[in-house]
């Protein structure tokens, strides 16, 4: 299915490369509106770069992505205020507090009756109570919790996660996890999930891409790839593929 | 939620909320306020107490009253003018928030409007207070040159915003590695524009540079009001012409800087 056949994120041969080296190495997929696909793949699998070639914040070297109809990078302002991200290669502005920086943002992304859009993820976030806090003296699971709510400020239909629960304590995780999956039950947002965390993937993800070097290893619903894999665990099918064994065991069966 | 969006279209409101995060951050830590007066004031002060002396002492410098004072405040508008504009950009990078700001739908002019603004927001916290000191200590009311002031204040402005959107373009690109070139650049600027003496005192190949930059004109047209008392209009829309050929170039050369990160992935990683 491509774009114009209604897919929220289409990817078709996308290549890039940097000097010589390869970090996106010809990968297709689509995904359908109000779906919720993770990113596996060790350090280095192209997971980031692909994310960032979807939000247009990187040119391809070659291939296209198409986010709801529209070409990235070219097209990227027909669509960025339609979609979101979060990100720990970015930060809040730490000296601003967090109702202005959720504010700032606000703004930028033309969210309307902007108080109370903040006090009601405020609220649903469990951010009341630091709003006023500079967002620079918060806790890294406070802090993420902020960046989750810009994330969701202006209620997007794509929203892209990279790594949204590292270094969080688990029951943090588990929380924001909650909070994701309540999101796009709630606003039939189609979700795209850069992950380590197999745990994570596994309970929120209806289907997983696994990459390894640039490349797309495999594509399949969870339950599928255990059962493929002849496996327990998402763990277990991801480190068959990341030190080669995956080919072997499906070759013997 | 705007419904069409044709990339092209400009919009105060996204404009205004770039400000209003620099101005957060500008509020909300003093040492940063400080800064803004402190350098321009010592400038002033000992340019000022220079002049005092010299002017005692030398026929021609005790007719060319203020020309060292004001040649120093205009100097200042130039330079600050610039660092206004390319610290606010750097305070993105510093707080690792230029992803957050290329993603979302803030367009690369409107990202640059607000740097402008701010470049004015802090050149006025900086400036306006050391104006004063200057009537008090050295009798030197910059303000006096009215029209002629206005003048003066909008082409170096206008320079000091191309070298800003410069900059920032670089800094796209290359990261904070090129950091330096923000605070060291305009001093390029410093011999070649001719801030404390007249063209012709360069060497005649460097005068055709000279006359090609922008506040060359001003210094020259400051030294034609306060010391001849003639206001050179002529220089003011020779500098104009240059000036908007200059905020052109830069323009060009952010857009292809920028489009060069989104190639080399740079806006993914902005440290080093």
């Amino acid at each position: 299915m491509d774009a114009q056949n209604g897919s929220a994120i289409a990817v078709d041969a996308l290549v890039k490369r940097y000097k010589g080296a390869t970090a996106v190495d010809g990968i297709s997929f689509c995904l359908e509106p109000g779906s919720i696909t993770g990113l596996l793949g060790g350090n280095g699998a192209g997971k980031t770069t692909t994310i960032a070639m979807i939000m247009g914040l990187v040119t391809p070297t070659s291939g296209t992505v198409t986010v709801l109809g529209a070409q990235m990078p070219k097209d990227r302002y027909r669509v960025l205020h339609r979609m979101n991200f979060e990100s720990p290669y970015v930060d809040m502005p730490m000296r601003l507090t967090v109702r202005q920086n959720l504010s700032v943002f606000a703004q930028l992304y033309a969210v309307p009756a902007i108080d109370e859009r903040i006090a009601s993820l405020a609220a649903e976030l469990e951010l009341a109570e630091f709003l006023d806090r500079p967002t620079g003296k918060l806790s890294s699971g406070q802090k993420t919790r902020v960046s989750l709510a810009k994330a969701l400020l202006n209620r997007p239909e794509i929203l892209l996660l990279d790594e949204p629960t590292a270094s969080l304590d688990p029951d943090t995780a588990d929380w924001v996890r909650g909070r994701l999956d309540r999101y796009r039950i709630e606003h039939g947002a189609t979700v795209l999930l850069a992950s380590h965390n197999m745990t994570e993937v596994e309970r929120l993800c209806e289907r997983v891409i696994i990459m390894k070097k640039g490349r797309i290893e495999d594509d399949d619903a969870p339950e599928r790839l255990l059962a493929r894999y002849g496996r327990q665990t998402l763990e277990d099918v991801f480190l068959d593929v990341a030190r080669g064994r995956g080919q072997h065991r499906e070759a013997a069966q | 939620m705007s419904g069409r969006d044709t990339g092209v279209e400009f919009s105060v409101n996204r404009v205004a909320a770039m400000v209003r995060r620099y101005w957060y951050l500008l509020r909300s830590s003093w040492p940063r306020i400080l800064d803004l007066i402190y350098w321009p004031a010592v400038q002033m002060l000992m340019w000022g107490f220079l002049q005092l002396y010299v002017s005692q002492n030398a026929g021609f410098f005790a007719r060319a009253g203020g020309a060292f004072i004001g040649s120093v405040l205009l100097w200042d508008i130039l330079f600050r003018g610039q660092l206004g504009f390319s610290i606010s950009f750097l305070e993105e990078m510093y707080a690792r928030n230029l992803g957050n700001i290329m993603m979302s739908p803030l367009r690369p002019v409107e990202f640059i409007a607000a740097l402008m603004i701010m470049s004015i927001v802090r050149l006025s916290i900086g400036m306006i207070p050391v104006t004063f000191l200057a009537i008090a200590f050295f009798g030197f009311n910059l303000w006096a040159l009215g029209f002629a002031l206005a003048a003066f204040f909008l082409n170096l402005i206008l320079t000091s915003w191309s070298i800003g959107i410069f900059v920032a373009g670089v800094l796209l690109r290359n990261g904070l590695g090129a950091e330096s070139l923000a605070w060291t650049i305009m001093f390029l600027f410093l011999p070649l524009t001719c801030v404390y003496y007249p063209v012709a005192v360069l060497p005649d190949f460097l005068q055709y540079v000279a006359w090609a930059l922008p506040p060359t004109y001003v210094f020259e047209g400051m030294r034609a009001l306060l010391i001849d008392h003639v206001f050179r209009a002529d220089l003011m829309l020779e500098a104009l012409a240059f000036n908007v050929v200059l905020f052109a170039v830069a323009s060009l050369a952010f857009l292809k800087l920028l489009q060069s990160a989104r190639v080399q992935g740079s806006l993914l990683q902005t440290g080093e």
